[in-house]
């Protein structure tokens, strides 16, 4: 073992730690009482605990690499990790503890994945063991998670905060999924997809407004819009692959989100459109004092009414409303269409000499995946009860296909553990107030290291073994 | 069965065909030899209907294709299985083939996976295995295979000993003239190993800057001198 070039990389770790820290952490601005200005106040400890922390932190993950070091240190971080929430250092110190136990939490999982998975580091490669791991989050937490997500609303720690929450990330899972055909199967790049998730918005709360129909009513018509809008979009498109297709797709969102904010005698322009009618459950609207002839929700079941059935409800609409298009992409891969998609994101050469038209491949991609995002938009826009351009705007975009590409392309359980992460983390990261987004940014910078082709890089075939003995199907 | 008649191709303003005639009769195996950028690939490719041809007609079972879509083509009972290989890298073995029955009736799968497994059965042991993780030369066999499982009535093949040791080439080879001698199937084969394509096929055509410039029965090219002098010298 080189104690000197151990010493050495630790210490470079740790002099870089100290040029970033001393102008991030060591000054920090705060509002002179009155505000008659601001005035700089020195954290200088701050910077000299990040410092030292970088260092041994660095030290260990390098001691690592040496066999007898495992287990002590493995005993040491985790220590850390479980011991250091319960000292008081919390109450003066929250960011720097709570960075210590994640740096040391990583350390001990890495620590511990070294003494005990050797075997499965050597002789087996990379992918396939990713795949292994991937097969078996499929297996094993898919209906987990579903059973979680059913009964997650009447878990005693959900909170109303944490149900809207829910809603919020189950809503991105879905558009996730539905961009997961487009993108993950189809392999089409398509950076506008908010653009179908606006379509149906708008197309729930136009007509709900002028016709008075009803969600249940305008939910098919919503997703027959976005899926016309999907069309009317591939057809330019058919042409183009990769860079071309997304700078197109990009303008594509960008034109129905200005023309939305221009049109205000359709849209309302900037002002959106408020007063969106709520869902009722089979007619009965979730109301304290419904209108004459009807019945309100907590009538008919004889409760109390609470402002809460109504959420309840809501998250189950877009459970339902996810689960429907998680089934659906499962089912199509299994048929020819399905498969077309996945051939011609392989090579679309081959495809048309095996006889696939891609025209209508690509263009039954768009459709299919525009309709999901407009189901989407139409309970986005009956959740909210008011839209605007301004929910539209390219990053709605970015986020969707970030999610996509964080899951791994054309995984379904990925597509859900990235939601969580990309929706539900930053939320939980509000305790570090201004340092929210840069733990966000550390977490995607870690998971694009660790895991470079997405969290669950793995494609089920869809003909299997099993079924196929004696080459069947 | 396929008649192909003063064809001109080009891309762009460059003509890479300039009017071929190819003749290929049912139940034979065609060979078309030439150097590099003589343009065999391109009439392949032409036959298929990418790029389309600018002049001349080609006709599969006296229908003229040469305005056709490729996948319309393909339907009508010409496989190819292209230069390059171009499999699913992926998907499954399995579902490589699968793919290759799109216009086949389903009902006709087991038995054709039976056929192409028998063919070439190291495709069997693979079947569950992602195609981009086969061999050059196994990747070649999925691509004839997967042409072979639409059924077709002539087969296109473009260069399958392309990048192949000498002892797979020969396995490929005997493949193809089994399924020409057993079942029939009319090939027309794109080679640049002349020696091996002339000495399986029926007759033979030489391209040289998009022109037939030699043809004759496989044996006529083989003796003769000048396609042995560009062609064959320096063995095979």
């Amino acid at each position: 073992m080189d104690v000197r070039a151990l010493l050495k990389d630790a210490g470079l770790a740790a002099f870089v730690t100290f040029m970033l820290a001393l102008p991030m952490i060591g000054f920090q601005t705060v509002d002179v009482s009155g505000g008659v200005g601001i005035t700089v106040v020195t954290r200088f400890g701050d910077v000299a605990i990040s410092v030292v922390l970088v260092f041994f932190g660095r030290l260990a993950l390098s001691l690592l690499q040496q066999s007898n070091w495992r287990l002590p240190l493995l005993a040491l971080s985790a220590g850390i990790a479980l011991g250091l929430p319960l000292l008081k250092t919390q109450a003066h110190y929250p960011v720097i503890t709570w960075l210590t136990v994640i740096a040391s939490a990583v350390i001990a999982i890495r620590a511990a994945w070294l003494t005990f998975d050797v075997s499965g580091v050597v002789g087996r490669d990379e992918s396939n063991r990713m795949g292994d791991a991937a097969a078996f989050v499929g297996r094993w937490f898919g209906p987990v998670f579903v059973v979680f997500a059913l009964i997650f609303p009447f878990l005693p720690t959900t909170s109303r905060y944490v149900l809207d929450l829910g809603i919020l990330v189950l809503t991105y899972v879905m558009l996730g999924w539905g961009l997961n055909v487009v993108v993950g199967l189809a392999g089409l790049l398509d950076l506008g997809y908010v653009a179908f998730y606006a379509v149906g918005a708008y197309s729930y709360a136009i007509i709900a407004r002028d016709f008075g129909l009803t969600f249940w009513a305008c939910l098919p018509l919503a997703g027959l819009f976005a899926a016309f809008f999907g069309v009317i979009l591939g057809f330019p498109v058919l042409r183009l692959r990769g860079d071309y297709l997304a700078i197109v797709t990009l303008g594509f969102g960008e034109i129905i989100r200005i023309v939305l904010l221009n049109w205000t005698s359709f849209s309302g322009g900037p002002n959106g459109i408020s007063g969106v009618p709520r869902p009722s459950f089979l007619g009965m609207p979730f109301h304290p004092n419904p209108p004459e002839g009807t019945t309100s929700f907590h009538q008919f079941f004889n409760i109390d009414f609470s402002a809460e059935h109504r959420i309840v409800f809501l998250y189950y609409l877009i459970l339902v409303l996810a689960l429907v298009t998680n089934f659906f992409t499962l089912r199509i891969r299994r048929l020819p269409i399905g498969r077309a998609w996945e051939a011609l994101r392989e090579d679309e050469i081959a495809c048309r000499a095996l006889g696939i038209n891609p025209t209508n491949t690509k263009l039954t991609a768009f459709a299919i995946g525009a309709m999901f995002a407009g189901f989407a938009g139409a309970f986005f826009a009956t959740r909210q009860g008011f839209i605007s351009p301004e929910s539209f705007s390219f990053i709605e975009s970015a986020v969707i296909l970030a999610i996509v590409v964080l899951g791994g392309m054309g995984s379904q359980i990925g597509v859900v553990l990235a939601a969580i992460l990309l929706i539900g983390i930053p939320e939980f990261f509000r305790e570090l107030a201004q340092f929210r987004m840069l733990a966000f940014g550390a977490a995607m910078v870690g998971i694009m290291i660790w895991r470079p082709r997405g969290l669950l890089a793995h494609r089920d075939p869809s003909i299997r073994l099993a079924d196929s003995a004696g080459a069947g199907r | 069965m396929l008649t192909i008649r003063g064809v001109s191709t080009s891309y762009g303003h460059i003509q890479a065909l300039h009017g071929v005639d190819i003749e290929v009769r049912k139940g034979e195996i065609v060979t078309l030899i030439g150097a590099n950028g003589a343009g065999k690939t391109t009439l392949l490719m032409t036959i298929c209907g990418n790029p389309r041809a600018t002049g001349g007609r080609i006709l599969f079972e006296d229908r003229d294709i040469s305005q056709a879509p490729t996948f319309e083509i393909v339907r009508m009972g010409i496989a190819q299985a292209p230069e390059g290989r171009r499999i699913f890298p992926r998907m499954t073995v399995l579902e490589n083939l699968q793919m290759g029955a799109t216009v086949a009736d389903p009902a006709h799968f087991d038995e054709d996976c039976t056929r192409v497994f028998k063919l070439f059965p190291i495709l069997d042991e693979r079947k569950a295995q992602r195609a981009g993780t086969l061999s050059g030369g196994e990747q070649q066999m999925l691509s004839i295979g997967r042409a072979l499982m639409s059924r077709p009535r002539l087969l296109l093949l473009d260069e399958p000993s392309l990048g192949l040791a000498p002892m797979i080439v020969k396995q490929i080879f005997s493949v193809i003239r089994d399924i020409n001698e057993r079942e029939g199937m009319t090939v027309f084969l794109v080679e640049q190993n002349a020696f091996h394509a002339l000495k399986l096929a029926h007759r033979g055509y030489v391209l040289a800057n998009g022109r037939v410039v030699l043809q004759g029965t496989g044996a006529e090219l083989l003796a003769n001198r000048e396609v042995r002098a560009a062609y064959l010298e320096g063995g095979h």
